[in-house]
């Protein structure tokens, strides 16, 4: 059973292989596939009908308890035997419909796969293979429906079908998810078999409206039934076997499925019986009202849907044998009726009836088939149909409580089934001779399926008792007991024989009035506007303007508004955390402060204020600079020179190359309003406010000194060296200075990136004009710097320095240097690109760590020797390697800024909009640096870009 | 092999490093990057491996031990990341080949790559929170750099904003390092997890909690916090961006499940719920952004909001089943955005515009494409038999279960205008007819083979996990397994 379903799958996949090789034949040779497999189905016949389950399942998620696990009762083997049955003809009828057409590959690769899915709904045994199964189903029906893609109707009408089907089919989930929860198992035999009916379970409820709704989306239940007609945009065979004859029935199937299991309650028969009625007749009243051929039958399957949702809400035996011989009977005829439309359509251009006429001697095998389906449609003896009909009418007189309202709703709409198949059947093929292009019969393969499917229609309604052996199994595995089946075609007299009577009399008035009838159904076309339809409609037009709306409110705003909104949400989610979990305490406790402690962090304060209140964005740099140099005059009371230092060093670059762009910043205009400004000094002083009582309250609480001990302690024997922060820098955390090396790095990448790249040429500098005495006194200077720099490396282990700090000492001589002698100069005395100094630098500081691996022990363990000298023991280890390539790296960081800024600073400052565009040279201004670029030299965004003149 | 842990970090550092060296070679590099990507897969899976077989791996850099010195630390969860990241960081590798223009390679596309896998594994891997810091640095500057490197305009203004609001990020992260290290004492994650009293006599979890979520859900791309997000994806190159798409959230959004499960396992109802909001805001607005959106990068960018939201709401269940499905749904969410934002950036090729309303005729000319398509936009909208099927039911059931109705009805809901949104994209630019002038990509069938064969190569792997998910399942289950119960990741780090 699995083989077979695998096997569909694999045909599906090499479906473009045979279509591009067999040509003419594919419809044939692919319609095998199906072929085989309904005699595979077939020879189940004897043993199913002997009572026997067959289960199969392989594990698929055990996780979840999910088997891949499938089943062949009754109910699947009735289902499957008319997927594949169906199939068959359907396959090879599809191979002349759309022969010549370059996309059949992908065609066939759909529909196969639509029946490997369809059969994997029906033969599955587990609520989740089941729904992957039945999403499946949806997808390929909505590559299906839009086949013909180019057509904006068909992707709309795909679109539809399947947000509708898919949006079920999320309920479908929840309920499934729900229904397994409830009964402990995902199995359905298994929640079968269970012993406390789930109907009593809490969930039950939920469980069934989610299922339902499922299933109804899927088998076109009002009021979602709409997508069914506008399915109708896909080629005709795929019409006549996803939306009539198999796929919308399998909301059918499940609702039978699950029969026995959710069925039988005041909510199961109430919701299905009124749905169902209400489906029936709003299908009903539809298909007289069209003239098209397809939509009349896609009317017409709604009805047929809404009879069988009926049948199974009234879940009694009775009930559910007409179900299942209705099923049967309908997918006979209306898979018949819809190839032979699809036939019509292909001969004649039209499917519009009132543009038809007099086929029947022009297409006599046609007409033959079309008739017997749409007698066995009015529900005419002989024939199959007036069996499923008498059933019907059989089952729905039986209910008690309800009276006569279901049978009168089922006379009507059976009456209007009758004036369709009038409508599908006399229209076309008798009368006056009419066609748009020149008539003749179909191809042989568009002909034969509907004929011996039409044939099966009446030989079973002379015969009924044939099919016993199919039906019997199928109704108790509904029913979930054995049921005793006995198939006539005459019962008898009795009220379902008048109510057939009746009905056939009503639909022959109906017919022979036809045009005065659809004149008058035109006045219910008002409500159509009212109808679900109508919701979808204003749903899909209303969603986008929502989604504009919210994108607009939250997306619109500037990097200002952003923040704004960001560090908003950061005071208001902590700051209402902290007030809603602690309330309003301020955890203070007398700080004890020197005076100096007082006055720096006044300073810190004092110039923070400043910043944001200043005009000038040089005294706000300025000010800034101060910031840093409080914070790091802190660090030098706290005893930490090193960081002291470090953050001197940083300070002083930043300013020095904020400076170096500064003249390039277009003018400073505050157009801040001051109700803003305002606002978000607010946010601001929350912002400091939530930090501030969250670090206070850090104070409250003695820190646990076990980290900041061992480091102490450590240092030396282990890291062998007395400066702790340079030893956790190299060693004890030399991943973190490995990542924030490799940031600083980057960081220069990202410099050179934004300056050089697409940046004006070089041509735009002034030539530079260095002064002789700079020049002279650099030269002096310069040697006793980097000479500093490489102490600071070498002490740094120790004392206060290392690799940091004396790469930033080293990058200051440099940088004086290049103030110097200008980047040329700069640039002659490195010899190496400063990138490369980067790359090195990061190299070193990594292979240092990989000394210890190649020892056998873990990453960055430091590796230590001891020299004797004349004074004691001079250790060198590895992490002394390491701090020479922070060295390195730092200092490659800087020159590479340093080297690209420099040209910035030296170019005139660029030429604002609208002002000298005439004292430009021609042409300078567009050309761009370039590496080896094989972009075409005329590409429009460069030439646009050069100045008008 | 006390040196396997290291190497998802030192791999991509080596390959960014002799990139940058080997600068003026341009075929050195490219054959360094792809070679760096494949080496980096196998060591990733080599940890995999281990971590499958032994357990949890923990190596203690510098042999100092925890928590001392920094841990790097491999579960399921870290494994699963940097194994599955590799294999994006490849498929990217070679698409950029083709996908990338040689200006951006000359300067630094290669090198800012690796660096930036560096960040991320490093992330995926540390143990340790400072040490996480640094390594969200790193990936910081490296996206930044990577945003600005063409030094388009657009590309300007989407890196301001993108740098700017995640800096917020760093900064409420590293204050939470901060107040944790002033309360505990100390780095470590399993060792902070021990010493958490101090913290819960203050009350201050929740807050301290808050501060991780503002910080992480910035990096998540959380609503209200993802104004950087859709502002800034679609502006860099196909390469670029699948990057971004696939791993950068997913940093934020693993940091965050990472610390909420280590150092605050049981959360006050108020946090759940808080989670559970911000999930649900998250997927919704998301969801809705594509749906009014054209550009199919950006609309791509707030697909990558949308699907964080489920992830978030996996979390804010605190149950196994809901870690288990947000773990899976975080291991099938990389390839599945990676490969979206690869298939957008061959849309624009093929078409010449970004404009998903404007392109067509991809379904008719490039049929492998519109296959490759299917799978991880029908598995982004819960389709099965895509992995994102799974992941959602995992999620819902685990919401069922929790009865938190009302979020799984807004995630279902979401996965209906989910599908919408891919349904639309799929109709415009690959059903509807080509514009005049044809397909206007120059590209050689090998050349677009190139850029295809990651594509299909993604694809394919993430059909094969649509259909049999339970190896994945495991995974994100002993994943899982060890986030609620953390005394053996603990045990591990701290001997």
């Amino acid at each position: 059973m699995i083989l077979a379903i695998l096997i569909t799958f694999f045909a599906a996949g090499a479906a473009p292989l045979v279509a591009s090789r067999a040509g003419r034949r594919t419809g044939w040779i692919l319609s095998l596939v199906p072929a085989g497999l309904f005699a595979y189905f077939a020879t189940w016949i004897p043993a199913i009908q002997g009572g026997e389950i067959v289960r199969v399942a392989v594990d698929w998620v055990p996780q979840f308890g999910v088997e891949f696990a499938f089943v062949l009762d009754g109910l699947s083997l009735l289902f499957a035997l008319l997927i594949t049955g169906l199939g068959t003809a359907i396959l090879a009828y599809a191979g002349a419909y759309l022969e010549g057409n370059p996309d059949i590959g992908r065609f066939y690769v759909s529909l196969i796969a639509f029946m490997g899915a369809m059969l994997g709904v029906v033969l599955a045994d587990d609520l989740i293979a089941m729904f992957v199964f039945w999403e499946l189903t949806s997808i390929t029906s909505y590559l299906l429906i839009g086949f013909k893609h180019e057509k904006a109707y068909a992707r709309k009408s795909a679109l539809q079908a399947l947000l509708v089907t898919g949006g079920g089919g999320l309920a479908l989930l929840a309920g499934v998810i729900l229904l397994a929860s409830a009964g402990g198992t995902t199995s359905i035999t298994g929640l079968l078999a269970a012993e406390t009916p789930i109907t009593e379970h809490a969930l039950y409820l939920p469980a069934f409206i989610l299922i339902a709704i499922g299933a109804f989306t899927k088998s076109a239940q009002f009021p979602f039934h709409f997508w069914l007609p506008n399915a109708m945009a896909a080629p005709t065979p795929v019409s006549a076997f996803l939306h009539s004859a198999t796929m919308v029935k399998a909301g059918v199937y499940l609702l039978a499925r699950l029969d026995p299991l959710l069925g039988g309650t005041a909510a199961w028969t109430w919701s299905l019986s009124v749905v169902g009625a209400i489906t029936m007749l709003v299908g009903a009243i539809a298909a007289v009202r069209h003239t098209d051929l397809k939509n009349v039958l896609a009317y017409s399957t709604i009805t047929a849907l809404g009879t069988l949702v009926v049948l199974i809400g009234l879940s009694y035996p009775a009930a559910l044998k007409a179900a299942i011989v209705f099923l049967i009977v309908h997918s006979l005829y209306k898979s018949v009726l819809f190839l032979v439309a699809g036939s019509v359509d292909h001969e004649t251009g039209t499917r519009d009836v009132l543009a038809l006429g007099g086929l029947r001697s022009k297409m006599p095998y046609s007409f033959g088939a079309a008739l017997l389906a749409g007698l066995s449609m009015a529900g005419l003896p002989p024939l199959f149909g007036f069996v499923g009909k008498e059933l019907t009418y059989k089952a729905k007189l039986g209910v008690e409580g309800i009276g006569w309202m279901l049978p009168s709703v089922a006379v009507i709409a059976n009456a209007l089934t009758v004036i369709a198949a009038a409508i599908l059947v006399i229209r076309p093929f008798f009368g006056r001779y009419n066609s748009p292009k020149r008539a003749h019969e179909a191809p042989f393969a568009m002909w034969i399926g509907p004929v011996i499917i039409g044939g099966a229609g009446l030989v079973l309604g002379i015969v009924p008792g044939i099919l016993a052996g199919i039906v019997a199994p199928a109704v108790d595995a509904v029913a979930g007991e054995p049921v005793p089946i006995k198939l006539a075609l005459w019962y008898g007299l009795n009220t379902a024989l008048l109510l057939s009577v009746i009905t056939v009399l009503l639909g022959a008035f109906g017919a022979w009035k036809m045009d005065a009838l659809r004149m008058g159904l035109q006045h219910f076309d008002a409500l159509r506007r009212a109808g679900p339809e109508a919701v979808y409609d204003r749903l899909m037009n209303g969603l986008p303007r929502l989604a504009e709306w919210q994108t607009s409110f939250f997306q619109g705003g500037s990097l200002r508004t952003y923040l704004a909104a960001t560090i908003t949400t950061l005071v208001a989610l902590v700051g209402g955390t902290y007030l809603w979990q602690v309330g309003i305490v301020v955890p203070w406790s007398a700080p004890d402060l020197m005076p100096i402690e007082i006055v720096v962090t006044g300073i810190v304060a004092v110039s923070a204020l400043a910043v944001t209140v200043v005009r000038s964005r040089l005294v706000a740099v300025t000010a800034l600079g101060v910031v840093g140099v409080g914070v790091a005059l802190l660090f030098v009371l706290f005893s930490a020179p090193d960081l002291a230092m470090t953050q001197f060093l940083v300070e002083i670059l930043i300013v020095v190359i904020v400076l170096l762009v500064m003249q390039h910043l277009p003018d400073e205009v505050n157009r801040t309003s001051l109700g803003r400004r305002i606002r978000d000094a607010g946010i601001a002083v929350g912002a400091g406010a939530v930090v501030t009582v969250l670090l206070l309250s850090v104070g409250q609480t003695p820190v646990s000194r076990h980290l900041s001990d061992f480091f102490g302690e450590t240092a030396v024997p282990g890291g062998f060296g007395r400066n702790v922060v340079n030893v956790i820098l190299v060693d004890f955390r030399a991943l973190d200075t490995l990542g924030e090396i490799a940031v600083i790095a980057i960081a220069a990448l990202g410099v050179f990136v934004l300056v050089k790249m697409n940046a004006p040429l070089d041509g735009l500098t002034r030539p530079a004009h260095p002064s002789v005495v700079l020049q002279t006194g650099t030269r002096l200077l310069m040697s006793v710097l980097l000479l500093a720099s490489l102490f600071m490396l070498w002490r740094g282990h120790n004392e206060p320095g290392g690799g940091f700090i004396g790469g930033l000492v080293a990058a200051a001589a440099l940088v004086l240097y290049t103030i110097a002698y200008r980047q040329a100069g700069t640039e002659r005395m490195l010899r190496v690109a400063p990138r490369v100094l980067i790359g090195s630098g990061l190299a070193v500081a990594l292979a240092s760590g990989l000394f210890a691996v190649m020892a056998g022990k873990t990453y960055l363990t430091g590796l230590w020797a001891g020299i004797e000298t004349g004074t004691g023991v001079l250790k060198l280890g590895t992490p002394l390697l390491f701090d020479v390539g922070v060295f390195l790296t730092v200092v490659g960081v800087v020159m590479t800024m340093v080297l690209a800024l420099e040209r910035i600073s030296t170019a005139p400052p660029p030429l604002m909009d609208g002002e000298g565009e005439g004292t430009q040279e021609p042409g300078t201004q567009g050309e761009r640096i370039r590496p080896p670029s094989r972009r075409a030299p005329t590409a429009p965004e460069t030439s646009e870009k050069l100045p008008a003149s | 092999m006390k040196v396997l842990l290291v190497l998802p970090v030192l791999i991509p550092a080596v390959t960014g490093i002799l990139t940058l060296l080997l600068r003026r070679s341009r075929f050195a590099q490219r054959a360094l990057s792809v070679l760096g990507a494949v080496a980096l897969l196998g060591a990733s899976s080599a940890v995999l491996w281990t971590v499958q077989t032994n357990g949890i791996q923990v190596a203690q850099m510098g042999n100092w031990a925890a928590p001392f010195g920094i841990t790097l630390v491999a579960d399921s969860f870290s494994a699963g990341l940097i194994t599955i990241s590799a294999f994006v960081a490849v498929a990217v590798a070679v698409y950029a080949l083709r996908g990338m223009d040689v200006e951006r390679e000359f300067f630094g596309f290669h090198t800012l790559f690796h660096l930036l896998m560096m960040g991320i594994n490093g992330a995926f891997i540390t143990g340790d929170l400072f040490n996480m810091y640094v390594w969200f640095e790193v990936l910081l500057i490296a996206s930044f750099v990577l945003l600005v490197l063409g030094n388009e305009e657009k590309q300007l203004e989407g890196a301001v904003k993108y740098v700017g609001i995640n800096l917020v990020a760093s900064v409420s992260f590293l204050t939470a390092i901060g107040l944790l290290y002033g309360f505990t004492g100390s780095l470590n994650f399993a060792d902070i997890a021990t010493s958490m009293g101090n913290i819960q006599e203050a009350g201050l979890e929740a807050t301290i909690a808050a501060l991780f979520l503002v910080g992480f859900g910035i990096k998540a791309g959380l609503f209200p916090l993802y104004f950087w997000l859709p502002a800034s994806y679609h502006t860099p190159p196909a390469p670029v961006a699948a990057i971004f798409a696939g791993l950068l959230t997913k940093v934020g959004v693993y940091s965050l499940i990472r610390i909420f499960t280590l150092l605050f396992p049981d959360p006050t109802g108020y946090t759940k719920t808080l989670l559970l909001v911000v999930a649900g805001a998250t997927m919704v607005i998301g969801v809705l952004g594509a749906l009014t959106e054209r550009n199919v990068n950006r609309l791509l960018a707030f697909l990558v909001i949308s699907a964080m939201g489920y992830v978030v709401m996996g979390l804010g269940f605190f149950t196994t089943l809901g870690l288990a499905g947000a773990v899976f749904y975080i291991f099938q969410d990389i390839p599945v955005k990676a490969s979206l934002f690869l298939i957008g950036g061959v849309m624009e090729r093929e078409t010449g515009t970004t404009e998903v309303g404007k392109m067509g005729g991809l379904y008719m000319h490039r049929p492998l494409l519109a296959l490759s398509f299917i799978v991880p936009a029908f598995s982004l909208a819960g389709f099965p038999p895509f992995p994102g099927f799974w992941g959602k039911l995992t999620l819902v059931q685990a919401g069922l279960a929790t009865e938190n109705y009302l979020i799984v009805a807004i995630a279902l809901l979401v996965g209906v205008l989910t599908l919408l949104v891919v349904a639309q994209v799929w109709a415009r630019a690959f059903w509807s007819p080509a514009r005049e002038e044809g397909l206007v990509s120059t590209d050689s069938p090998l050349q677009r083979s190139v850029l295809q064969a990651p594509i299909v190569v993604i694809g394919v792997a993430l059909l094969a996990v649509g259909l049999y998910a339970q190896p994945l399942f495991d995974l994100a289950q002993q994943a899982a397994d060890n986030l609620t119960n953390t005394a053996p990741y603990i045990q591990a780090v701290l001997g």
